[in-house]
């Protein structure tokens, strides 16, 4: 009995002591993480709020983590700055405000923590939900249609629609598309993707 | 405690934990069956999607949604009720005890199974929780983590009963197992998705979640089960008892530091990143003992892999341990997750490990233990032939080309003067030919699912010699046996 004991404590400690390590440890490290307040006094980062709130739980409830990472390895580790995906490592505090984390492990597609910087047009988001192949022929990015209304020929024109372009070959008798609510809030979400304000911590 | 002594009544000892386990360990693994053809079919899927993005593009089955579900039926579904079954009837038959709380435990098998259909729903329609391999809604995983307390006990239970003098090595892993594996789910749970941490931290404790969750509860009921099937069938013991010893407790130590490699390059401060490559490093030491151990024990025995199929099975499981175990410790060092982190190779290397080491371990203790537990012996040689090449090239095919793939792909990525379009295309022959390695795994599955399909349907039949790749016995034959008697 002695013996099952020790084996079950034995076996008990080394768990306990790696969620001390890596669970605990960690959060009460950045427990204290606060924004930073610019020159212009808006602070950074900002909570989500509104349409870019519920954008991030449709962002998560199609997985778009499955193929995009959101985070900039620094300088010299990797090519991510290079490529244009940030103008400088992501750091801690960038995140203060994701819970649950979005992170990612997969890069099928372009890191997209600075999308919103990137790309913050709303008729290129559009189309490019819509069909990748639209503005991004070769893509293996899936067709987000069912976030779109579709304007087919002869129909009235909406406001807000996005005209396809000609040349698309899928275009069947869709003239343009208008986001349904979904679609607005993913975009919407999409375009507040920007760390490129210059966190002291993250100037090495 | 009462002791056995006489080898009479040591095998009635056996027989009668075999035939207490039966309804219980059968309902598990064929339940671990079900999800496996499942996570087989949403992995074939989600492979095809990623080359030919149309293919069944609506929205409940877009690649965001049915690739978790391959995940977590794979890891949950097959893993978590094929290793309950193996822990179950192993627990029994090496402390030669009946296998207590039969009834709570088909309840909780029973339960279980909902969570799981219940978890699958949840993802597929959009509720998932977004954290990767913690994707089950709470309310599913509470499904899942019930039954656990119904195994804990009953492990305890039979390990306090246990009618021999020593403890097996085996037995060991499996304590291990129901230690962590409440702990870890409770602890993430907690802290991811009841908000005890946010942010980084998150992903921290994801990501030790996520690891660990193979590490703590795949790999040692997979090494229990090679443990104790290769002296099994070869009948040596095992080559050295103090290299087991090590290799158990520096497993025990190290493998809970090695998840934070995941995150390498990512917003975290160095010392978490460190800590997890240190951690994997460190793996090196169980790595070595166990696999020196489980292979000088098959010194000098290889001819058996000719005729045994349980034999086969846990060898190419053992030796994938190595393998998959080395690449990973590599793939922790922060000059290659430079080039391999975000790729394909992290997806290659997960098959390596799960396919080529954990599955066929799984698979071995089946086609070990079912005709023990059912007293009837496999229908046809062919089929468990045709299973075991399937497995073997399906998952060396898989391997092979994704962590090729991954490697370029990842040189690609780090060369800005490269489109990343460019990229995409390059991976594109390479997904496909993961998809046909799907297609290879998932006939595997149907020849074993047929065989072990007979097995439950014939209950009646027995033979008295066992299935070797060297009987002639198919199913022609066994039909006209049947109509002989
Ligand atoms: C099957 C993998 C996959 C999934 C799932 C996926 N994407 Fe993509 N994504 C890609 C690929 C590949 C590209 C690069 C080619 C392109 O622009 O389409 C891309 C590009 C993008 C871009 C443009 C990035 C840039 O730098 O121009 C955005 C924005 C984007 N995806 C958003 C999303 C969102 C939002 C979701 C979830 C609703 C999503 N993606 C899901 C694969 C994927």
């Amino acid at each position: 009995m002695g013996r099952t004991l020790f084996l079950a404590l034995g076996i008990f400690l080394t768990i306990a002591c790696s969620v001390t390590g890596l669970v605990i440890l960690p959060n009460w490290q950045f427990q204290g993480l606060k924004p930073v307040t610019k020159k212009d006094g808006v602070k950074y980062p900002m909570p989500y709020f509104g349409d870019n709130h519920k954008g991030r739980a449709e962002y998560i409830s199609h997985g778009c983590i499955y193929c995009h990472s959101q985070q900039v390895r620094m300088k010299g580790y990797g090519a991510d700055i290079r490529r244009g995906w940030g103008t400088r490592r992501s750091v801690p505090r960038d995140y203060i405000y994701d819970y649950p984390h979005q992170l990612g492990t997969m890069r099928t597609g372009p890191d997209l923590a600075n999308i919103g910087a990137r790309q913050p047009s709303r008729d290129w988001h559009s189309l490019h939900l819509y069909d990748p192949q639209i503005t991004s022929p070769g893509s293996v990015m899936p067709r987000f249609y069912y976030l779109f209304d579709e304007v087919k020929q002869g129909e009235s024109p909406r406001a807000g629609a996005i005209k396809v372009p000609d040349g698309y070959p899928n275009r069947g008798s869709v003239v343009a598309i208008v986001p349904n609510e979904r679609g607005e809030q993913l975009i919407a979400y999409l375009k507040w993707l920007n760390q490129s304000f210059p966190l002291p911590e993250a100037q090495q | 405690m009462n002791v056995v002594n006489s080898p009479t009544e040591e095998i009635r000892a056996r027989i009668e934990a075999d035939s207490s386990a039966r309804v219980v360990v059968t309902l598990y693994w064929a339940s671990a069956l079900f999800w496996l053809t499942f996570a087989t079919l949403a992995g074939l899927i989600s492979s095809i999607k990623l080359h030919s993005p149309d293919f069944l593009n609506y929205e409940w089955l877009t690649f965001g949604r049915i690739r978790p579900v391959h995940w977590d039926t794979a890891i949950y579904g097959f893993g978590g009720l094929a290793a309950s079954g193996t822990l179950l009837w192993l627990q029994a038959r090496l402390c030669q005890v009946k296998l207590p709380f039969r009834g709570p435990l088909i309840i909780g098998g029973i339960l279980y199974n909902l969570g799981m259909v219940l978890g699958v729903i949840a993802v597929l329609a959009g509720y998932s929780t977004g954290v990767e391999t913690l994707e089950f809604p709470v309310w599913a995983m509470t499904f899942l983590v019930l039954p656990f307390v119904v195994i804990v006990i009953a492990n305890f239970t039979m390990y306090a009963r246990k009618k021999t003098q020593h403890t097996y090595v085996s037995q060991w892993y499996l304590m291990a197992v129901t230690v962590w594996f409440p702990v870890l789910v409770l602890s993430a749970e907690a802290c991811i998705n009841f908000g005890a941490v946010d942010g980084v931290a998150q992903a921290i404790a994801n990501w030790w979640y996520g690891h660990n969750v193979v590490g703590l509860f795949a790999t040692p009921t997979g090494i229990a089960a090679a443990y104790y099937l290769i002296p099994k069938v070869i009948g040596k013991p095992i080559h050295s008892y103090h290299l087991s010893l090590v290799g158990f407790w520096t497993n025990a130590i190290f493998y809970n530091w090695a998840g934070t490699h995941h995150l390498t390059g990512g917003p975290l401060p160095a010392w978490t990143i460190t800590v997890g490559v240190v951690g994997s490093m460190m793996m090196f030491i169980p790595v070595i003992t166990i696999g020196i151990n489980h292979h000088m024990t098959m010194l000098g025995s290889f001819h058996l892999l000719k005729t045994s199929p349980t034999l086969r099975f846990a060898v190419m499981g053992s030796m994938m341990y190595t393998v998959a175990s080395f690449q990973g410790s590599l793939e922790a060092l922060r000059t290659h997750q430079e080039v391999t982190h975000f790729t394909h190779y992290t997806i290659g290397h997960v098959h390596l490990g799960m396919y080529g080491f954990f599955a066929p371990l799984m698979f071995a203790m089946m086609y070990y233990a079912m005709p023990r537990l059912m007293r009837q012996e496999w229908s046809s040689a062919r089929l468990i032939r045709i299973h075991f090449w399937c497995t073997l090239v399906g998952t060396a095919l898989y391997g092979g080309a994704m962590c090729f793939a991954g490697v370029k792909q990842g040189l690609m990525m780090n060369d800005p003067a490269i489109p990343f379009l460019k990229v995409v295309e390059f991976t594109i022959p390479f997904l496909q030919l993961r998809t046909l390695a799907g297609l290879i795994l998932l006939s595997g599955t149907m020849a074993f699912l047929i065989n072990f399909g007979r097995m439950m349907a014939r209950h009646k039949l027995t033979f008295a010699d066992p299935t070797l790749f060297t009987s002639e016995r198919n199913w022609d034959a066994l039909l006209e046996e049947e109509q002989k008697v």
